[in-house]
């Protein structure tokens, strides 16, 4: 263990009461799996944990716009360690509708004095799709529309992160006929780095870990050319689903209940977008309760929520677009050939083989008597053979 | 000057082209099995993975050509000069069975195009058996082209050449006698690691040293089988004392090789399947009836003389080494789960008639245009 490691160690002990009832071992254990869902190295779960546990625990400040709640509820379900022990201890969430004490005039006021106090310091967290149309005058905080919200609170932000689908790109309410306008956050502060996170919900270890991520190196994860964290959703859902063997081999569910679906086959030819949705679904599930516990593993077709173009948009059991393999026309046998008893042309070949050899044996034998008896000394005959 | 000379004489004869027409329909077949893969042309499934391209062509094949190994080891290594005509004749039995053995591996693997890796030190995995006996059977098969080199040499009047190879030969045929030994044991030894799948008639520790001493005897026999059918073929004299003289060593082997061969299945209490009535019963009785002809006609002392009998326990004993393979690997080898079945398909078999067929030709050839055979 190197020294700094141990330094670590020992300035998180003095730590232990403001981890609020977290145990020391449990947030070690948080910070290493939050190291690990972004494909770091092991031993980062110390940075993290040094990091979450500072003393100077960052802003964040929470829009939430059109929404259901849902990427809240999602993340108040995430268990290791629960969500109000990292915004309580790790960040310092000034302002969340939902999660305020306050209300009113009196969360406004708390809002406003932080954006003040940590002006270009603290992080801007959007849930729910903008509205645009008629001035965005169909979703109001406080008298102002949420467009006026965001252009202000953008400004002096550190880093903007949109959570859920409908921040990413627009989501359910940008649907058409999209009566609102509504736009994702990105569409609207087009002069700054956003990072999306979508889904619908999308999941909080995803969330969770490029907070920590921006706090342990003060800067973002890397992204890809939708603005998502690639630790997250550089992998199609379909090349790492576990249902993925009975797509190959053209094992397929029809219809809902049907032999297949009982079987636990592909459910591709239900509409499943995972071969068009880039996801870590199947390999981090939800709600932490084990195997199987994501849409696809209960038997539900993906739908797509984290691809913008896909959820929201594509008929449910459309089929998706292949973008890597496309099923082949024909299969390989899925039975095991056994092999079959003798056939009738392989007998007798056998017994001609066995019986061209014998007769020449003994041909060879009954004549070497004869040649023994007599060797002849002359040069070889050409003719003879 | 050397002591051997080629035969000369017409080579497209009767039997050259009968053996040529079979190696070449062989070859045909092989197109397909190239062009299609292995499904296509044999009947080998999971369980059966090993038909008689291997069990018959490579087992049975480079234990035919212990010929070479055998013969090395009276004359080299027990000092036994007197042999020495007989070397020559017996290394190209080596050289044949050894070089057609790596060649059907080669047609039997299912990735053929990735064996370069097998050569490759950082690819190897040490623990393999596989691996030992493809790296000594690869180097064997060029000991035995290095060995029979003076052959060639003679041939074309490269004396100085021919020289210079005399003076390091003694390294080659060193090697040359310890790789068989190594390989011809480990070609059993695979068999351990099929556990119970394998009839106990056959399964034991002592499978490599079975598997040795048999080869040891197939080696002794193919240089009466071959001498005899070569001086007939050909119009040579029997090289009669020699072959005599060998054939009492090969009864010792013999009784030897029996010894243990019932001392272990009586040790391991397995007699008592020989007698269950079923194929794997039969077959055993079978097997080692073969063995027990050449012992009961070698041990008077009267057919130690003649070449018939000789030749008669020569040809036992051939079969009996070869219905112990393929006991061992098919017939007695049970693959797990159950229902499995396999018997060569005709092409396979075409395919094994033609790479013995391609033997003949190529001995036909060598000892009729090189100095193989013995000075008549």
């Amino acid at each position: 263990m190197s020294q700094s490691t141990k330094q670590s160690y020992a300035g998180l002990d003095g730590y232990e009461g403001s981890l609020g009832g977290v145990t020391r071992r449990e947030f070690l254990k948080f910070c290493t799996g939050i190291a690990a869902t972004m494909g770091l190295p092991a031993g980062m779960g110390m940075r993290i944990a040094e990091a979450a546990a500072s003393p100077q625990r960052p802003p964040v400040i929470w829009l939430s716009a059109q929404e259901c709640t849902g990427c809240t509820e999602s993340l108040l379900r995430s268990t290791h360690p629960t969500l109000e022990q990292l915004i309580l201890d790790a960040i310092s969430l000034d302002y969340h509708e939902t999660l305020c004490a306050g209300a009113g005039h009196q969360a406004e006021a708390a809002k406003k004095a932080s954006m003040e106090a940590n002006k270009g310091k603290y992080v801007l967290v959007v849930d729910g799709s903008i509205p645009t149309k008629d001035g965005g005058i169909y979703c109001k905080i406080a008298g102002r529309t949420v467009l006026e919200h965001l252009h202000e609170t953008a400004e002096h932000a550190a880093a903007i992160i949109a959570i859920g689908s409908c921040a990413s790109w627009g989501g359910i309410p940008s649907s058409g006929p999209n009566p609102t306008g509504a736009k994702g956050v990105s569409k609207i502060l087009t002069d700054r780095p956003i990072v999306n996170i979508p889904g619908c919900p999308p999941n909080p270890y995803n969330f969770l870990a490029t907070v920590l991520h921006f706090l342990t190196f003060n800067r973002l994860p890397e992204l890809d050319n939708k603005a998502r964290p690639k630790f997250a959703y550089n992998r199609l859902i379909h090349e790492n689903c576990e249902r993925r063997p009975h797509f190959d081999a053209g094992r397929f569910a029809v219809e809902f209940g049907d032999d297949g679906h009982r079987k636990g086959w592909c459910l591709y030819k239900l509409g499943c977008k995972g071969p068009e949705t880039y996801a870590n679904c199947p390999a981090i599930l939800f709600g932490d309760v084990g195997p199987g516990a994501w849409p696809v593993g209960t038997g539900a077709p993906c739908f797509g929520c984290t691809e913008e173009g896909v959820g929201f948009t594509k008929a449910i059991h459309a089929l998706s677009e292949l973008k890597t393999v496309t099923p082949p026309v024909t299969y390989p046998r899925i039975t095991e050939d056994k092999g079959q008893g003798v056939s009738a042309g392989a007998a007798a070949l056998a017994a001609g083989i066995v019986g061209a050899a014998a007769g020449a044996a003994v041909v060879v034998a009954s004549k070497i008597g004869k040649t023994s008896d007599a060797p002849p000394k002359a040069g070889p005959d050409p003719e003879q053979e | 000057m050397s002591a051997h000379e080629p035969v000369g004489g017409r080579l497209l004869t009767k039997p050259f082209m009968v053996f040529a027409v079979l190696a070449m329909i062989g070859f045909a077949i092989l197109a397909a099995r190239f062009f299609f893969g292995l499904g296509a042309v044999t009947n080998l499934n999971d369980g059966y993975t090993w038909g008689i391209w291997i069990v018959i062509d490579i087992m049975i094949g480079t234990a035919f050509g212990c010929a070479g190994y055998s013969v090395a080891l009276l004359v080299y290594l027990l000092n036994r000069g007197e042999y020495h005509p007989l070397v020559r004749p017996a290394l190209l039995a080596g050289l044949f069975g050894y070089t057609l053995g790596g060649m059907a591996a080669v047609i039997d693997l299912g990735r053929y195009w990735q064996i370069y890796t097998l050569f490759m030190p950082w690819y190897a995995q040490f623990n393999s058996i596989m691996l030992e006996v493809a790296w000594c059977v690869t180097a064997y098969t060029i000991v035995l082209w290095i060995e029979f080199t003076p052959t060639f040499l003679e041939r074309f009047g490269l004396k100085n050449l021919r020289q210079k190879l005399s003076k390091v030969l003694f390294i080659f045929i060193a090697v040359g006698i310890l790789l068989p030994t190594m390989h011809q044991s480990s070609l059993g030894t695979m068999l351990v690691a099929l556990g119970y799948q394998v009839s106990p008639l056959w399964q034991t520790q002592w499978i490599g040293l079975l598997f040795l001493v048999s080869a040891i005897l197939m080696g002794y026999a193919i240089v009466p089988f071959e001498g005899i059918l070569a001086s007939m073929g050909l119009r040579r004299p029997v090289e009669g004392e020699l072959i005599a003289r060998l054939s009492r060593i090969m009864f010792v082997v013999l009784a030897g090789y029996l010894i243990i061969r019932f001392a272990d299945l009586i040790a391991r209490g397995a007699l008592g399947l020989a007698f269950a009535g079923d194929l794997d019963a039969v077959m055993f009785w079978v097997e080692n009836l073969l063995f027990v002809v050449p012992l009961l006609l070698l041990v008077q002392a009267g057919n130690r003389s003649s070449p018939r009998m000789i030749f008669i326990a020569a040809i036992s004993l051939l079969l009996a080494g070869s219905v112990y393979r393929i006991n061992a690997y098919l017939v007695g080898y049970h693959p797990a789960g159950g229902g499995w079945h396999y018997f060569p398909s005709v092409p396979e078999m075409l395919v094994t008639v033609g790479i013995f067929s391609l033997e003949v030709v190529a001995y036909l050839v060598f000892v009729k245009k090189l100095p193989v055979l013995h000075r008549a």
